[in-house]
């Protein structure tokens, strides 16, 4: 289980002429839990914070006081509400490029499996900049389902696809994580992910 | 193949106007040594490519361009790299390259020339104009990848060298030929122009300087032609090693 206690962050920036940082505050005394095995959905408008409690899971920004257990050795895949893939690289190479204690041949066989699952096998040699925003979705998708791991974060996952592409890229994704934190503000997609517990994002601030 | 020929076609129109032009004006000033013709150019330089002293000269200063721009490349990457990840390292070292940027090439030869003999001084030279323009590109690359990128790379654990591989080269290569074709060009220049005051042994300065001095106009502008050619076709090459480059 993972236990974010009494988590407070806040973004500082500095505006012209001021003397001291202005603080915007996105947790104040924020605690949740992340149960093994559980889907967990956080709703929430956009600026509300959820992009940063990804943050905060994933290690890449410190909370300014309060903890975050029971991450020592869990391995985390993620799937960014922005794709964040390499322009310069083709699908395939994307997935590949994660893929960690194989060679060359291996990786290449594991991410065309991955991009068969994610139905883009047409796609597997193309640069990403000539592929549709669903695609390259699907993509970030598949590279995520290729890093593997004991949990899974989604920041609004399924945007841009079908509501039939939806259903299948979502079953699929479930089939290889058991541990999902999704983030989003669409009621249905928590459902299509089967998430039994919701959280607000507007407890990130009262609670 | 039909854009490729209008291409051409293009160029051999735009080019036979301008030597019109010049002959033209040969015509006018009617005198040799003022503005000698462009065929008179023509004769000088096929004579010139037939002597010994022509290849050697191209030679020893291509050898100079090259040294010094593979020295200040590798100094610039070098600097833009360290200034790029630290703020205080960066705040220390600027203001170097605003001086080297600001200080005229002129006086760098001649100050150079304290320290460095004439063979040498044009590398250096070279060095100090290549550098900063690389420096100053490379630290803009590393400062201006994609920080989404590279959280990126820290979620899916791809450590340093990967990191650097896919994430950091790619962002920086752009910026980096930018610097490399335009601190060629620069190299080039500079490299004769410190030939020219360092009367540096077997050089284009030197042969430019010496056709000047014997009031040799038509040989100056064949030198002159030369140079013009050489940089063109080996900025071609480097565009060409640069789009290897870019698909690896």
């Amino acid at each position: 289980m993972v236990r974010l206690k009494n988590i407070c962050f806040s973004y500082k920036s500095f505006e012209t002429g001021a003397h001291e940082p202005r603080l915007e505050c996105v947790f104040g005394d924020f605690s949740m839990e992340l149960r093994e095995g559980e889907a967990l959905a956080v709703m929430g408008e956009s600026g509300s914070g959820k992009t940063t409690l990804v943050k905060l899971m994933l290690g890449l920004i410190k909370p300014d006081s309060g903890s975050i257990e029971g991450l020592d050795g869990k391995r985390i895949s993620v799937v960014f509400q922005e794709d964040r893939l390499l322009p310069w690289y083709s699908a395939k190479e994307n997935i590949a490029l994660v893929l960690h204690g194989m060679d060359k041949a291996e990786r290449e066989q594991k991410a065309l499996e991955l991009l068969a699952e994610t139905e883009l096998s047409e796609a597997a040699d193309k640069p990403i900049r000539e592929l549709s925003g669903g695609m390259q979705r699907r993509v970030s998708i598949a590279r995520a389902l290729a890093f593997g791991g004991d949990i899974i974060i989604l920041d609004e996952p399924l945007k841009g696809l079908d509501a039939e592409l939806k259903k299948r890229v979502a079953e699929r994704i479930r089939r290889h994580f058991s541990t999902i934190l999704l983030i989003t503000h669409d009621e249905d997609e928590a459902a299509l992910f089967g998430c039994n517990r919701i959280i607000s994002a507007s407890e990130f601030r009262t609670a | 193949m039909k854009k490729a020929a209008g291409k051409i076609g293009i160029i051999i129109i735009v080019a036979a106007f301008w030597l019109a032009v010049w002959q033209l004006a040969a015509a006018l000033v009617g005198s040799e040594l003022l503005l000698p013709t462009p065929f008179s150019v023509l004769k000088t330089l096929f004579k010139l490519i037939k002597t010994v002293k022509f290849w050697q000269s191209l030679l020893h200063t291509l050898l100079r361009v090259l040294a010094g721009f593979a020295l200040g490349i590798i100094a610039g990457t070098l600097l833009g790299t360290i200034t790029a990840s630290s703020k205080l390292l960066s705040a220390f070292l600027s203001p170097l390259r605003s001086i080297i940027k600001a200080t005229p090439v002129t006086s760098f030869i001649v100050l150079l020339l304290l320290y460095f003999s004439p063979v040498t001084t044009p590398i250096a030279v070279c060095f100090l104009m290549v550098a900063p323009i690389a420096w100053a590109n490379v630290s803009k690359g590393i400062t201006e990848t994609d920080p989404q990128l590279l959280e990126m790379t820290k979620a899916f654990k791809l450590g340093r060298a990967k990191t650097l591989k896919s994430v950091y080269i790619p962002s920086i290569l752009p910026h980096f030929l930018t610097a490399a074709t335009t601190g060629f060009g620069f190299a080039w220049k500079s490299c004769v122009a410190a030939e020219v005051i360092a009367m540096s042994r077997l050089s284009i300065g030197k042969a430019l300087y010496e056709s000047k001095l014997y009031l040799e106009t038509p040989q100056l502008f064949a030198w002159t032609a030369a140079i013009i050619i050489i940089s063109m076709l080996l900025e071609a090459v480097m565009v060409r090693l640069i789009g290897r480059l870019k698909k690896w």
